[in-house]
């Protein structure tokens, strides 16, 4: 059983004026989030991403639609009861929402204190937290005396303090240096890991997605217009906005100026050639290629690895007798895929 | 200056007895405020507990009592203090009306300070099931804290301000002080006495308020 189920939910805002007509932030989702997996949903700023993520805890009610979270429906529960949900459901933020006020302990303790535990049982849980995220020693720092990888982690801790089962990430990294943000979505991954804690990823960055989410969803004006698993997007995204979003972190097949400059600069036939689970195919490609003779080489593109699978598209320049090359190019194209650049 | 010598024990008792009246009127109308500031924030539209009525009531009527020269509102007041702590003159009747007086204000000041709180934060302790009456109390407020003190301590110097007109309605203090053995005696040193020690204490409370404020926004 999916632990969040979206069913044609729908989020609109009134018209900002009389005239004007109502705002659909999210229209007609259905999104199934299995218990343990790392659900990215990625799409442009406007996209309806962070407002999705907000329906799932109720921090905006849903217009229409059904969103179950662990087999209960929450769309039209009152305040009260939502209250009771949003304790199993953690959330981090872009600018990570630490109360300044309050110390890192203080910080990690708030949501215990709201969900009534008792003070020595606080006390055990907080240590046993920033033990996890690696910040024991700042215990008594104040947050703006940390650094903001250091932020988010007190923000992780906090939102894991009551053991939710699901963990809502609103655009966690895209305030952090490159390195911070891998050290910020390694954590997410053992929280994922060791805790089991499904968790969704709201971002505009595919790298996110690409280090660390096994379902992704791609968003664009309030729909999710492609979804499935990462490897299946990535490799082969169904859809032109998906593949732009792709296309930044995987260098594909040449855009025609990139064409025209390869045509310049080398002699011979463009061939682009995509693998999906390349490992194999790949030596077999370049083997038959050299068997026939033929002299090539390798102009643009390159092999990604997503959850352990690889895939990539490598452009060829290749030279030699037309027919030679035919010939080959027929006999790799019962493998993998080839595409001849005109 | 002999004057003032003579006068000197009544000096010192007019001096408590602004003390008195700061400090009573902080208290009553400082809370009074809080309450005030915190309803008028929490019920704003996009607020915590949003309520037009509640709002538009107390926003009015706040409207309509913080313009009033607090020396008119001292005389039309009366017959309220008197109903209420059964007496219409003198400091508690003083303390009375500039308590009113006060929260009205500072419940102004409190509500500007807590909208400067960052709304991510406030949706933070939202998503960690805290309601709204507890965000305010330990979230809400605590994040305005430093913010809030300047404020006060802003307020504080107005209320030493209002209570120079104590002698009106036949209270005491610096000011009636001044006022009485000063002005109508043509004892400019004895004016200029009054002033000093109430420029005095301003500076201590401001001093005070910074040094607190300091503390706790720890910059």
């Amino acid at each position: 059983m999916a632990l969040v189920a979206l069913k044609n939910v729908t989020k609109s805002y009134p018209a900002p004026d009389r005239k004007g007509a109502e705002i659909v932030a999210v229209d007609d989702v259905t999104l199934d989030v299995e218990p343990g997996d790392v659900y990215g949903i990625i799409g442009y700023s406007g996209a309806g991403k962070s407002t999705l993520l907000r329906l799932v805890n109720a921090l905006e009610p849903a217009t229409a639609g059904s969103i179950e979270f662990d087999g209960r429906e929450i769309v039209g529960l009152g305040e009260r009861e939502l209250r009771g949900i949003r304790l199993g459901i953690g959330m981090i933020f872009q600018q990570f929402n630490l109360f300044e006020a309050k110390t890192v302990r203080g910080n990690v303790a708030y949501p215990l204190k709201v969900a009534g535990w008792k003070r020595a049982e606080i006390d055990a849980r907080v240590t046993e937290l920033l033990d996890f995220v690696g910040l024991a020693d700042k215990a008594g720092a104040y947050p703006d005396q940390l650094s903001g990888g250091q932020k988010q982690r007190v923000g992780i801790a906090r939102a894991l303090a009551t053991s939710p089962r699901l963990l809502l990430a609103d655009e966690a990294t895209s305030a952090l240096d490159p390195d911070t943000t891998q050290e910020v979505l390694e954590l997410l991954k053992r929280v994922n890991r060791e805790f089991g804690v499904t968790i969704i990823v709201i971002t505009h960055e595919m790298d996110v997605i690409q280090s660390i989410a096994t379902k992704v969803a791609v968003m664009d004006g309030g729909r999710v217009i492609e979804n499935g698993d990462v490897f299946d997007v990535f490799s082969a995204p169904q859809n032109p906005a998906s593949g732009r979003f792709v296309a930044t972190v995987v260098k594909g097949v040449p855009s025609p100026a990139e064409l025209a400059v390869l045509r310049e600069r080398h002699e011979g036939r463009i061939v682009t050639i995509s693998f999906r689970d390349a490992d194999a195919s790949q030596a077999q490609v370049f083997l038959e290629l050299a068997a026939a003779g033929l002299d090539f080489e390798l102009v643009y593109g390159g092999i990604n690895d997503i959850q352990g699978r690889a895939f990539g598209h490598l452009t060829l320049a290749i030279r030699g007798a037309d027919a030679a090359i035919d010939a080959a190019l027929a006999s790799i194209g019962a493998r993998v895929e080839v595409t001849e650049a005109r | 200056m002999d004057r003032l010598a003579e006068l000197g024990p009544d000096f010192w008792v007019a001096a408590a007895e602004t003390l008195y009246m700061v400090a009573l009127t902080l208290l009553i109308g400082g809370f009074a405020g809080l309450v005030l500031g915190v309803v008028l924030y929490a019920t704003r539209a996009g607020g915590l507990m949003p309520n037009r009525v509640v709002y538009n009531v107390l926003n009015v009527v706040i409207n309509f009592f913080r313009p009033i020269p607090f020396i008119i509102f001292l005389a039309a007041i009366q017959p309220l203090a008197r109903y209420v702590i059964g007496i219409g003159i003198g400091n508690d009747a003083l303390i009375f009306s500039l308590s009113i007086a006060a929260s009205f204000a500072i419940s102004r000041i409190v509500e500007q300070n807590l909208v400067t709180v960052s709304p991510g934060v406030i949706e933070a302790a939202r998503s960690m099931g805290a309601g709204p009456v507890r965000t305010l109390c330990t979230v809400v407020i605590p994040e305005a804290l430093g913010p809030l003190i300047l404020g006060y301590t802003f307020i504080v110097v107005a209320i030493v301000d209002m209570t120079a007109m104590a002698g009106f309605i036949g209270g005491g203090g610096l000011g009636n002080f001044a006022l009485v053995y000063g002005f109508r005696q043509y004892q400019p040193a004895i004016t200029w006495a009054a002033l000093l020690l109430i420029v005095v204490f301003v500076q201590v409370l401001q001093f005070l308020g910074n040094w607190l404020a300091r503390k706790v926004m720890r910059r």
